[in-house]
């Protein structure tokens, strides 16, 4: 009896922990919808998530090109099927790699900083001072962020799968001997505008969830310094689950036959 | 006060977190143009009395009323327009870390769309200036301030946009007492310059004097006494009286966990 009484317990917390985050989601979505707009908050969330993330991201995405390189030549040259490497890399990194790390990557960066900074507002009484300035904290902190999010990571997920796929060429055509000009030919023939695109659909999707659940768990966060350190690691945590979990749906979506 | 609306008008205000009974009740009248110390211990619902009259925790059940208009009947933009009548220095002064000082002062004109950026600095300056401080200070982050002149931005923020009612939550908390005494002198300028209706909320006996014209202990979620601010040192009140004076023995036992 105890056994179903905590399971019980447990299914609804899960269940009103979706709600809130739901509820928390339409909040922020309608008042990008309704004015006043605080187009400074916006363009500092877009610098922030898109220009200073930028160089962590380039980072993850050539190792990320190179590795591919080496590992599908090594992996492929038992089948004699080198060839395939250029098709191979374009492919991965536009619809995979490229949404996938740069987004688990802006969640360790941004989604961290978001919880870390509202979650301090919120224990500190900013939040509150911000409605007695007549200021809805949703409008001016949820809402910005959650757009400029939305925008900034397919523009980062862009640069990556060009820089991803610029380190499988440097290892394939300066280490494994691949000619520059077939190899760049493969990928160009090979890739269809899908692959980008669906990439970048991705990206969208999760540059939001990294947003909603920084500005979430921080928004909620309570009993200070303690309180803040707990809402900065679910938000990154759960960002990355949900990451891996809608890169299914999504991939499902697109993809699936 | 009969006939006369109080600005601020409290009926039955109750709330509770969890088993924890805050407010039991409440039931006050603040006239305008006057200035409320509430007082009590720590723990005992000032902050939370104070969050219920801004809407910025919802009561379980009472009723709010400023100027005769009942809160809890506004809808969203309705509610943030009334607060726009209303500034609140709270606690730790809560200024915005990522905004210079300026904008901390300007912040609810510039949110309100009422002036440019560069009428809105000037206005920032003007009102540091009441507040004791210099036009140096304006482009300074609140991190690079002392704890005195946090609270002196958070009062010139408060104030800034010239509100009807003013909130003061721990004032003097964390100064030392001549700084405590120039922020109380500080808050008392204002209010009159202003023609504001203020509550305060503090447990600073000194700060309690110099700020209010009246007084009011909150006890066991209720008000147990009100009446003329000097009259607090000697209330006849047995909970007032323990409370002032700092007596270890009397009515209010301080709750411990077993």
């Amino acid at each position: 009896m105890a056994l179903l009484a905590a399971l019980g317990r447990f299914v609804l917390d899960i269940c009103g922990f979706a709600g809130r985050l739901a509820l928390f989601a339409l909040a922020g979505l309608s008042h990008l919808f309704r004015p006043p707009f605080y187009g400074r908050m916006f363009a500092r969330a877009l610098v922030e998530i898109g220009y200073f993330s930028l160089p962590v991201v380039a980072l993850t995405a050539v190792f990320t090109g190179m590795v591919l390189a080496l590992q599908s030549y090594t992996g492929f040259a038992r089948f004699s099927a080198e060839g395939a490497i250029a098709n191979l890399i374009v492919l991965s990194v536009t619809r995979e790699l490229g949404p996938v790390l740069a987004g688990l990557m802006v969640a360790g960066r941004v989604g961290a900083a978001m919880a870390a900074e509202i979650g301090t507002m919120r224990v500190t009484d900013q939040i509150d001072a911000l409605a007695t300035l007549s200021t809805n904290p949703m409008k001016y902190l949820v809402a910005p962020r959650l757009l400029a999010a939305a925008i900034a990571l397919p523009l980062l997920v862009l640069i990556a799968d060009i820089i991803g796929v610029l380190g499988g060429f440097i290892i394939a055509t300066a280490k494994l001997g691949f000619n520059p000009h077939t190899y760049l030919a493969n990928t160009i023939s090979f890739l269809q505008t899908m692959d980008v695109v669906s990439g970048l659909a991705k990206a969208a999707v999760f540059g939001f969830l990294v947003a909603l659940m920084g500005c979430f768990h921080g928004y909620n966060s309570r009993g200070g310094a303690e309180g803040v350190g707990t809402a900065t690691t679910s938000a990154v945590v759960s960002a990355s689950v949900l990451i891996l979990a809608f890169d299914y749906v999504l991939t499902e979506m697109f993809f699936a036959r | 006060m009969s006939g006369v609306v109080p600005m601020i008008r409290l009926r039955g205000l109750t709330k509770a977190f969890g088993d924890k009974q805050v407010l039991a009740g409440i039931d006050l009248d603040i006239a305008a143009g006057t200035s409320l110390v509430v007082i009590g211990g720590s723990g005992s619902g000032k902050s939370v009395l104070i969050k219920c009259i801004l809407g910025l925790i919802t009561p379980d059940a009472g009723v709010v009323e400023i100027d005769g208009v009942a809160m809890h009947t506004l809808s969203g933009r309705a509610r943030e327009k009334a607060r726009a009548r209303v500034g609140m220095l709270f606690q730790n002064a809560a200024l915005f870390d990522s905004l210079p000082v300026w904008e901390n002062v300007a912040f609810g004109l510039l949110a309100r769309h009422q002036v440019t950026r560069r009428q809105a600095r000037a206005a920032a300056i003007e009102v540091l200036a009441q507040v004791g401080l210099g036009a140096d200070i304006a482009g300074l982050y609140p991190a690079e301030l002392s704890g005195g002149m946090q609270k002196r931005v958070g009062l010139a923020r408060a104030i800034a946009a010239r509100p009807d009612i003013l909130f003061f939550d721990e004032p003097t908390t964390g100064l030392d007492p001549i700084m405590g005494a120039v922020i109380d002198g500080l808050i008392v300028d204002c209010v009159k310059r202003l023609g504001s209706t203020a509550i305060a909320i503090t447990h600073d006996m000194a700060s309690a004097r110099r700020i209010g014209d009246r007084a009011a202990m909150l006890y066991g979620g209720q008000i147990v006494w009100q009446g003329a601010a000097t009259d607090l040192m000697a209330s006849g009140n047995p909970l007032v009286d323990q409370f002032t004076h700092g007596r270890r023995e009397g009515p209010i036992q301080m709750e411990t966990r077993r």
